[in-house]
């Protein structure tokens, strides 16, 4: 006795992933999302699943440098694009700028949603280090945490944008680069 | 306690870098070989009979391993015990899988097991459950209605808990002859508590350990083990409880869940490691919820504006079931204990219920009862300040108790607190940055500008005396700490609290420290493992720091003992002469001889002969500590403005400002935390969340979509103050800090959004305020 809704046979693919400059060949099924494939699949377990209906944003990482919600789309899909995920923001045990403010400004408590926050972050501050605090406030409100009422998320990311700020001015006040363009 | 050097600090915390580097350990991370997935079929009707259950179909799914019922588990059930009469408390059995009736919308009635989690859900879509419906009882009103269906047999009238407490002599003859008498009746809404992670699990047996594994995401990590040795009936040791990093928790997971004794029970029959995480549908629906009270109260107050007495009548909805180990009674006694609060209330009466419905059971959520009884009490004094023509703020001044210590009417004892202090400084904060100038310049704009106050007091520190006091069977209270230094003079640390977001890896190690005069990165702490740690009662009611802290630092202090008595020795002076900083034991007379903790330990481990007969090998001490009194209070004063927007009816916060007191503060950043997420949730409680159920007890809220989490968007940010009154009960002058911003907020929001509409005439006392309902006030202003 079969139920229609159950498949038969399960239906498998190959794809390949690229996922923080490796690539991944993964076999699964064609409904997995992107963010269970990470997690499950290539063990990259920071990234994490709150929802799976695209509201909470822990599972936020960057898709050709942009941030997209990994519980919306499956891994499949992901096939050929650059993908980003938290375990790419250090260096052994060096935490980047960005991750250093979250824990200067106390920007994290439990800990749970700060990837998809720090991916959020990471992706809109590369495509707008001008950004005001205000700004900031407004891309923050794409996603949830339950427990530090936001404030220090704000103050976290907006400390680290203006300390790449006053980094870029200083370098090009030294003309050692000409990164600042 | 001697001058720290860490403690009052804002150390940078230990947690910080794995959970910033994605390297953090969830449950959901966990991967064992082998591992198996579960998921429930859960009822679709909110009340009715278990006619048949078929898994047949399900067993065939691909994917699915197995499916069991309660039948083929045969689990003993979760109940909680209060020791009242059966007139005041009827206790109720939760069966981990519902056996013969289900209760609500959601209920687990059979476990399918799958090689991932997507075959077992397939699995859930082919089992077959007939149920036989039943009337079902969704509100406070159906529920004591005469001739009402009953949710369990046993419990008349759908209650649960009824208690009449305190009726000082002669009340109603002071509420016959008081000047003024105001009355607020008041419905909050049902509430998610809502951790980001949502629950979850993974058990495995251990062979070679002869023991079941529950790796799980508790706040109550031995009474998850407790529960799941008797419906499983193993031994305790035979089950050992680990938990994992932890997304937060709030209190939904501070009770023992069915779900996480289902899946155990499954991995012990399988003898495959099984996982079970919820997902946010469940999380939403048939989880733990929280809130839903309905107060009726009255205050009788002098012409001068002093309150003469208190009398409440308080029914909470809690669900289908009462929750382990705190029962149903856990809202309706807390509040009808602790309501007179920070004022001196001479005469009190209290009525305390509570009803069983069909719905999603509740459990204790940040700040049980105190967020809603302090917005009672709180409204009371704005309307009878409004009688008789006082300011909200020289009322409560009048009223708030200075004298410490206080016995209240309610027969608990407040040590001492800086309730007047931090009203006065609230009051001038939010004067000296001009609100009270734009309100009024607002109003000349016709803009609706408010302004509102909360000034209330938090028991923490709850030792087991107090919650025996509740007549709980199961009573929390005591801590054990055990504090052992190893070979290299590094120390490792147990609590039986367990942190969920609340940095104790970061705060517990700088009681140590500086307990030992020890480098923090030397100190490591360890929590949630049921066999590294003796026992423990988790963390709930703002604890951990209390009574975990104070375990802590005294365990820490008879290693320090030990390690003073081993210098003496060698040294052959008194114990008395040797001091412990930086790392080692120092002669106070000539502080050139030096023991390096290295040394002492060599001699303790590695050259026991060394010793004198009277001390044993070894460096580790293990110490105890409970409150024998009432408790310790934190307190603070919360001061709001909003502005209602005339077209949308939208509620903006446009300043908050908090004045709080948690006694000495181990870690000031990790108290503002506390206070900044605890205020967030009280506004989501005052102006967001609600979980409501239809006539058939369908629950409206099973996405993000249809119950609002409030973002960066609606959550201000939060000045912050704090006064220090140091707590005398507690080993290290903590009070607790983790719930008061969520007790706070519900009271000075509304009456911010009150006194925004005092033109109107309307006062609004229900909560969540809704943008409908504030725009239904402003429109009745426009119309006349």
């Amino acid at each position: 006795m079969t139920d229609t809704t159950a498949p038969a046979q399960r239906e498998v693919q190959l794809i390949t992933l690229d996922v923080n400059g490796e690539q991944h060949e993964v076999i699964t099924e064609p409904r997995r999302t992107l963010v269970d494939v990470l997690r499950h699949e290539l063990r990259l377990t920071g990234t994490h699943v709150g929802c799976e209906h695209g509201i909470c944003g822990a599972c936020t990482v960057l898709v050709d440098d942009r941030p997209v919600r990994a519980c919306l789309m499956f891994a499949a899909q992901a096939e050929g694009a650059r993908i980003r995920t938290v375990e790419s923001l250090s260096e052994g045990d060096q935490l980047g700028d960005l991750q250093q403010a979250f824990s200067t400004h106390h920007g994290l408590q439990c800990g749970f949603c700060t990837p998809g926050f720090l991916m959020l972050a990471e992706g809109f501050l590369a495509e707008r280090p001008e950004a005001t605090k205000e700004e900031i406030r407004e891309v923050v409100a794409a996603n949830l945490c339950r427990c530090t009422g936001y404030q220090t998320i704000v103050e976290a990311i907006d400390g680290c944008a203006q300390a790449r700020r006053r980094a870029c001015a200083s370098r090009c006040d030294s003309k050692e680069s000409d990164v600042c363009s | 306690m001697k001058e720290g050097k860490l403690v009052g600090r804002s150390v940078a915390r230990r947690e910080d870098p794995r959970l910033l580097s994605g390297r953090g350990r969830f449950v959901d991370d966990i991967a064992l070989p082998g591992m198996l997935h579960a998921q429930f079929v859960r009822s679709t009707v909110a009340h009715g009979e278990i006619a048949s259950v078929d898994l047949s179909a399900v067993r065939h799914v691909p994917g699915v391993v197995a499916a069991f019922t309660a039948d083929d588990l045969e689990l003993g059930d979760i109940t909680a015990q209060l020791g009242r009469p059966l007139s005041e408390y009827v206790p109720t059995a939760m069966p981990v899988l519902a056996r013969d009736k289900v209760r609500y919308v959601g209920e687990p009635v059979a476990i399918v097991v799958a090689r991932d989690a997507y075959a077992a859900e397939d699995g859930l879509e082919a089992a077959k459950v007939s149920y036989t419906t039943l009337p079902p009882v969704t509100s406070e009103e159906a529920a004591l209605a005469p001739g009402a269906p009953l949710v369990h047999d046993e419990a008349a009238r759908n209650t649960l808990v009824d208690v009449s407490l305190f009726a000082t002599d002669g009340i109603d003859e002071i509420f016959a002859s008081a000047p003024c008498v105001v009355h607020v009746e008041s419905r909050t809404g049902r509430q998610n508590a809502l951790p980001l992670e949502t629950r979850g699990v993974v058990a495995h047996w251990d062979d070679r350990e002869e023991q079941l594994v529950v790796q799980t995401c508790t706040q109550v990590p031995h009474q998850v083990r407790t529960v799941a040795s008797r419906s499983l009936r193993l031994d305790e040791r035979a089950v050992r409880v680990v938990v994992p990093d932890m997304g937060g928790g709030f209190g939904q997971k501070c009770v023992v869940g069915r779900e996480e004794i289902a899946a155990a029970a499954a991995a012990l029959r399988l003898r495959r490691p099984v996982k079970w995480i919820e997902d946010r549908k469940d999380a939403l629906s048939a989880s733990f919820l929280a809130r839903e009270q309905h107060y009726q109260v009255r205050a009788a107050f002098g012409a001068d504006g002093r309150i003469l007495g208190l009398d409440a009548d308080v029914v909470c909805d809690m669900g289908a079931y009462s929750c382990y180990p705190f029962t149903a009674g856990i809202e309706p006694l807390m509040a009808s204990a602790e309501m007179p609060g920070v004022y001196k209330v001479p005469a009190y009466r209290v009525r305390g219920r509570a009803i069983t419905t069909n719905k999603a059971p509740t459990a204790p959520y940040r700040g049980v009862s105190r967020p809603q009884y302090v917005m009672v009490v709180e409204r009371l004094f704005e309307r009878a300040a409004r009688e008789l023509g006082l300011d909200p703020v020289e009322i409560r001044r009048r009223n708030v108790i200075t004298d410490f210590p206080y016995t209240g009417v309610n027969h608990i004892t407040y040590d001492p607190g800086s309730y007047l202090e931090s009203l006065n400084l609230c009051e001038r904060l939010v004067q000296d940055e001009g609100w009270y100038e734009k309100q009024a310049a607002a109003a000349a704009e016709g803009r609706h500008l408010g302004i509102g106050y909360a000034c209330f007091s938090e028991r923490t520190g709850y030792g087991s005396t107090a919650f025996a006091q509740r007549k709980m069977q199961v009573v929390p209270g005591f801590d054990i700490s055990e504090v052992r230094m190893d070979t290299s003079g590094a120390v490792t640390v147990t609590t039986g609290t367990m942190s969920h977001g609340q940095s104790h890896e970061t705060t517990m190690a700088q009681i140590v420290a500086d307990e030992l005069g020890l480098d923090i990165a030397k100190v490591r702490l360890h929590q949630g493992d049921t066999d590294r740690i003796t026992y423990g009662w988790g963390t709930f009611a703002s604890r951990s720091i209390t009574v975990g802290g104070s375990a802590v630092r005294l365990a820490a202090a008879k290693l320090g003992d030990k390690l003073r008595a081993i210098a003496a020795a060698r040294w052959g002076i008194d114990a008395d002469e040797v001091e412990l900083t930086d790392g080692a034991a120092r002669r106070r007379d000539d502080t050139s001889e030096v023991l390096t903790y290295e040394d002492i330990a060599d001699i303790a481990y590695l050259r026991a002969h060394l010793l004198p007969k009277d001390i044993e090998p070894g460096l580790a001490a293990t110490a105890t500590f409970d409150v024998f009194t009432d408790g310790t209070f934190s307190n603070a004063t919360h001061g709001v403005v909003v502005e209602l927007h005339q077209g949308t009816g939208q509620v903006e916060i446009l300043r908050y400002v908090c004045v709080e007191d948690c006694g000495v503060a181990i870690n000031p950043q990790v108290v503002e935390g506390q206070c900044r997420g605890g205020i967030a949730q009280g506004i989501a409680g005052a102006l967001f969340e609600q979980v409501t159920y239809d006539d058939m007890g369908e629950p409206s809220a099973t996405s993000f979509m249809d119950y609002k989490v409030p973002t960066a968007h609606e959550i201000p940010d939060v000045l912050i103050h704090h006064l220090e009154t140091p707590s005398a009960f507690t080993e290290t002058g903590a009070k607790g800090a983790g719930e008061g911003g969520t007790i706070g907020a519900p009271a000075a929001v509304l009456n911010a959004v009150n006194d925004a509409l005092r033109p109107t005439g309307v006062e609004l006392d229900h909560t969540p305020v809704t943008p409908e309902t504030v725009h239904r006030a402003l429109n009745l202003e426009a119309a006349s």
